[in-house]
C-alpha cells in the first residue's frame, strides 16, 4: 500500500529536518566559543542531505512511486570550510602568542535562516503526514 | 448482462491506487525540498491511467498459471516525468514547496472524490445482492 510508504518518506523528512535543527542549535550555542588556535576553534556543522534512491529490488517492481524515490535521509554531517574571524584582543586569556583568538566561522544570521527553514520543513511534513493518515482512514471506510 | 467488477467499479479503482501513488511522490518531491540537485518529478495521471486501463484489458491474456495477472500498469513507470522548474535555484533544486503541496492537497480531494464514487459503487452492488 502506497499510502503507508507516505509515513516513512515524511518521517525521513522530519528525521532529517531534526538532524538539521540540531545541528542550528550545535552551532547556536558554540558561536562565542573561542580558543588559541585555529585547529581547535569550534567549526560549524552542516548537514547534508541525499534523498534515498530505490534498491534493486524495488526497481525490479517498477512501481513509478518507488522510482521516484523513497525520502530523504542525512549522508554526513560536515565541518564548514568557511574562514574562522579572527580577532586581536591581546588581554584575552586564550590569546595566542601574536594576541589574537579565533572565533567559530558560525554565520548567526544563517543559522537563524536555516532554523526557520528546518521547522517549517518540519511543519509541513506533519501535514503530509496528516493528510495520508486521513486518507487511509477513508479507505478503511470503504463498504460502510 | 453479466457483472463483473471491473464493469461494476469502472476506472475508480484504478484511479484510487495512482493517487495514492501520486501521493507518494508528492510526498517525497516535498521531503526534499531541502535537498541539493533533487529534481521534482510527477506522473502524468491520464497517461498512467490510460496504462492502467490497457493493462486491464491484457489480464486476460496470460496463457500461464505464472503470469502476473493483476500486475498493475506495467509501463506505468514510463509516466514518471520530471517537473519543470519554475525558477533556478542556486543548489539545484527544482521543488516548490507551496506548488507541490497544492497538488498534493488536490490528490487528496481527488483521492475522496473517487473514493466516494466507488463506495457507491459497492452500495449499489450490496444492495443489488439483497434484492432490496
Amino acid at each position: 500500500m502506497s499510502l503507508s510508504n507516505v509515513f516513512d518518506i515524511a518521517g525521513s523528512a522530519m528525521s532529517a529536518q531534526s538532524i538539521r535543527l540540531n545541528t542550528v542549535s550545535s552551532n547556536m550555542a558554540n558561536a562565542q566559543s573561542v580558543s588559541s588556535s585555529e585547529g581547535e576553534t569550534y567549526k560549524a556543522l552542516k548537514p547534508i542531505f541525499k534523498v534515498n534512491v530505490p534498491t534493486p529490488d524495488q526497481v525490479r517492481r517498477r512501481d513509478p512511486a518507488i522510482m521516484a524515490g523513497q525520502g530523504v535521509s542525512v549522508t554526513e554531517i560536515v565541518k564548514s570550510d568557511a574562514p574562522l574571524r579572527m580577532v586581536y584582543e591581546p588581554n584575552h586569556p586564550m590569546a595566542n602568542d601574536e594576541g589574537y583568538i579565533f572565533y567559530p566561522n558560525v554565520n548567526i544570521v544563517e543559522e537563524m535562516a536555516d532554523m526557520i527553514s528546518a521547522s517549517r520543513s518540519f511543519q509541513i511534513n506533519t501535514e503530509i503526514m496528516n493528510t495520508a493518515k486521513q486518507m487511509l482512514q477513508k479507505t478503511l471506510t470503504l463498504g460502510n | 448482462m453479466p457483472i463483473n467488477f471491473d464493469s461494476a467499479l469502472g476506472i475508480n479503482e484504478d484511479a484510487l491506487i495512482l493517487r495514492t501513488q501520486r501521493a507518494e511522490i508528492l510526498a517525497n518531491n516535498i521531503a526534499n525540498a531541502d535537498t541539493p540537485n533533487y529534481k521534482a518529478r510527477d506522473i502524468d495521471f491520464s497517461a498512467a491511467l490510460s496504462g492502467a486501463q490497457s493493462s486491464m484489458q491484457l489480464k486476460q491474456s496470460s496463457t500461464h498459471a505464472g503470469h502476473q495477472t493483476n500486475l498493475l500498469m506495467p509501463d506505468h513507470s514510463q509516466a514518471l516525468v520530471y517537473r519543470e522548474a519554475i525558477q533556478p535555484s542556486i543548489d539545484g533544486n527544482t521543488v516548490d514547496l507551496q506548488q507541490e503541496m497544492a497538488r498534493y492537497t488536490d490528490n487528496s480531494i481527488r483521492f475522496q472524490g473517487s473514493f466516494q464514487i466507488l463506495n457507491s459503487s459497492f452500495k449499489g452492488l450490496a444492495k443489488a445482492i439483497k434484492g432490496e
